[in-house]
């Protein structure tokens, strides 16, 4: 028997709240939830406003860069064929005051990631969805 | 003489705690209940309010296969007030409300229960299908794509946070399983859970799950249902069993979010359960906190105030303050880790056992009187202060 397969990454459902923060990736941009009037960010995304409640919504790209705020080794296969061990991080974005995301460190050792890391976004397409992970800037 | 609107804890069961059971949930749920009533000398006519956490869980049925109205209905209970909510501080939250209902005088007997079957369900998938979804919805849109799918990789980055910034080890992490262990051993129930003493070498040996919590820092899917009957203080002559006063109880969330917040919901929740009482931490005898995961009694520890924020880890270094002799005895049953993930209500249960003096080979010393019991942690958070008037 062969091994099975590594799992897809479990699937979102797009709506009008998260298609720009999960589609970005294919221009390249990490967008981000803004508020035109409060100029704060809402996340996870919305159509308004968690700080002033208004409706002057927009998706914009932010840096894409950030550090890791806390992390942990994940060692156990949650599903059939899931590689481990694997980092998975809260990073601070910079530029995006009171937002981290849950995500991924890839590209390097697990041992390796520490605290404060500096990070930049990378995006990992399946299947129309661009899942914004991360790696380490050098 | 006004009437007495305060609530009181007047009787616990629990049917047998498994792993793999085949009584079915609803038999589980009976055992517990049948048990609750005698433990207080009521009758099924007497009840008249019923509540759970988080009501029945169709997607997902090990979780939670009995709902309210199901209990009301096999039991003919004549139910002037119930709820079934899962949108609630946590699972404790579930025997505030009664607390609530009985202050309101909505009713004056009421049976809180909370029944699991994870193990039993995982183990008959045909009967209990498992979840599953063409997408991810709700919040584990924000974490299930990265396979952070346990709740153990959600809190193990609160634990390793605290590592960083306080300086918490393994070693003193290991004492939440180390001390389960060692009371689970005492507490019959729990045979079917803990088998064996554990050791630091067999702790720091461990495979890992999600750092820094291996096996042991994680509890066990188990089989079993919980009872609290809740009752009024007008009502205590109807009942046979020591009263313990639901004294106060609080639950906040102030993001609900396993990754937004900075702060798990206790360490609002902790002040704020003070803010409602004139007792102090330092009135307390005993506590049963929450220990999904093995950081949590330590957060609690913090959260509450027994010490600052940042020195719950030192505060159970070597395991001697909360041993059963020690001051402040945490988790006297062995918690979830030792006794089964029973899901917040069995840390009334034994709160309950421990105030009246049943505690059997694992009961403390001392003459208790006054016990903290909570639930839940991430953006789950809810606390009772039980006492022995």
């Amino acid at each position: 028997m062969s091994p099975p397969q590594p799992p897809r990454r479990p699937r979102p459902k797009l709506d009008a709240d998260n298609r720009a923060f999960w589609t970005g990736g294919a221009e390249g941009k990490l967008n981000m939830m803004k508020c035109g009037d409060c100029g704060e960010f809402t996340h996870p995304p919305r159509q308004i406003c968690r700080h002033c409640q208004s409706e002057n919504m927009a998706a914009v790209a932010v840096a894409g860069t950030g550090e890791i705020d806390t992390f942990t080794i994940n060692y156990q296969a949650w599903m059939p064929g899931l590689e481990v061990p694997f980092v998975i991080a809260r990073v601070r974005l910079d530029g995006v005051p009171g937002v981290v995301l849950t995500t991924n460190v890839v590209n390097c050792d697990v041992n390796d990631v520490k605290f404060d890391d500096k990070v930049k976004v990378a995006f990992d397409e399946q299947d129309g969805i661009w899942f914004p992970v991360f790696e380490k800037v050098a | 003489m006004g009437q007495n609107t305060e609530a009181y804890v007047t009787g616990i069961g629990q049917s047998e705690v498994g792993v793999r059971l085949t009584r079915s949930p609803m038999g589980l749920t009976k055992d517990a209940i049948m048990e609750a009533l005698a433990d207080a000398g009521l009758t099924l006519d007497q009840i008249d309010g019923v509540a759970s956490y988080p009501g029945k869980s169709h997607g997902y049925l090990g979780f939670s296969p009995v709902g309210v109205d199901e209990v009301i209905e096999q039991f003919g209970i004549k139910a002037r007030w119930h709820s079934g909510a899962a949108e609630i501080p946590a699972q404790l939250s579930a025997i505030a409300s009664a607390a609530d209902a009985i202050h309101a005088g909505h009713a004056r007997h009421v049976i809180c229960f909370r029944t699991v079957y994870e193990a039993a369900a995982m183990s008959r998938p045909e009967e209990f299908p498992p979840l599953r979804r063409e997408h991810v919805e709700g919040y584990s849109q924000w974490t299930a794509p990265y396979f952070a799918i346990s709740a153990a990789c959600w809190v193990g980055q609160y634990a390793m946070r605290h590592m960083h910034r306080y300086g918490m080890t393994r070693e003193q992490l290991a004492q939440v399983a180390l001390n389960a262990n060692r009371n689970a051993l005492r507490n019959p129930r729990a045979r079917a859970i803990t088998k064996k003493p554990l050791t630091m070498d067999d702790y720091m040996a461990a495979r890992m799950i999600s750092s820094p919590f291996c096996l042991y820092d994680c509890d066990r899917f188990s089989d079993c249902s919980t009872v609290i009957i809740v009752s009024a203080g007008d009502a205590l002559d109807e009942v046979k069993a020591t009263p313990v006063r639901i004294a106060a109880s609080a639950g906040r969330v102030d993001r609900w979010s396993w990754d937004q917040a900075e702060w798990m919901a206790s360490y609002a929740t902790g002040p704020e359960l003070w803010a409602k009482t004139d007792y102090k931490p330092k009135d307390v005898d005993t506590v049963q906190f929450y220990d999904g995961f093995a950081f949590f009694p330590i957060s609690w520890l913090e959260a509450l105030g027994f010490c600052e924020i940042g020195e719950g880890h030192r505060f159970i270094e070597g395991g001697t303050r909360i041993a059963l002799d020690g001051e402040l005895p945490l988790n006297t049953g062995g918690g979830q880790i030792g006794a089964g993930r029973l899901h917040g209500f069995g840390f009334a249960h034994e709160a309950v056992l421990q105030l009246r003096g049943q505690g059997g080979e694992r009961q403390i010393p001392g003459d208790p009187k006054v016990a903290v019991a909570t639930s839940g942690g991430g953006p789950l958070a809810a606390a009772l202060l039980l006492a022995r008037d």
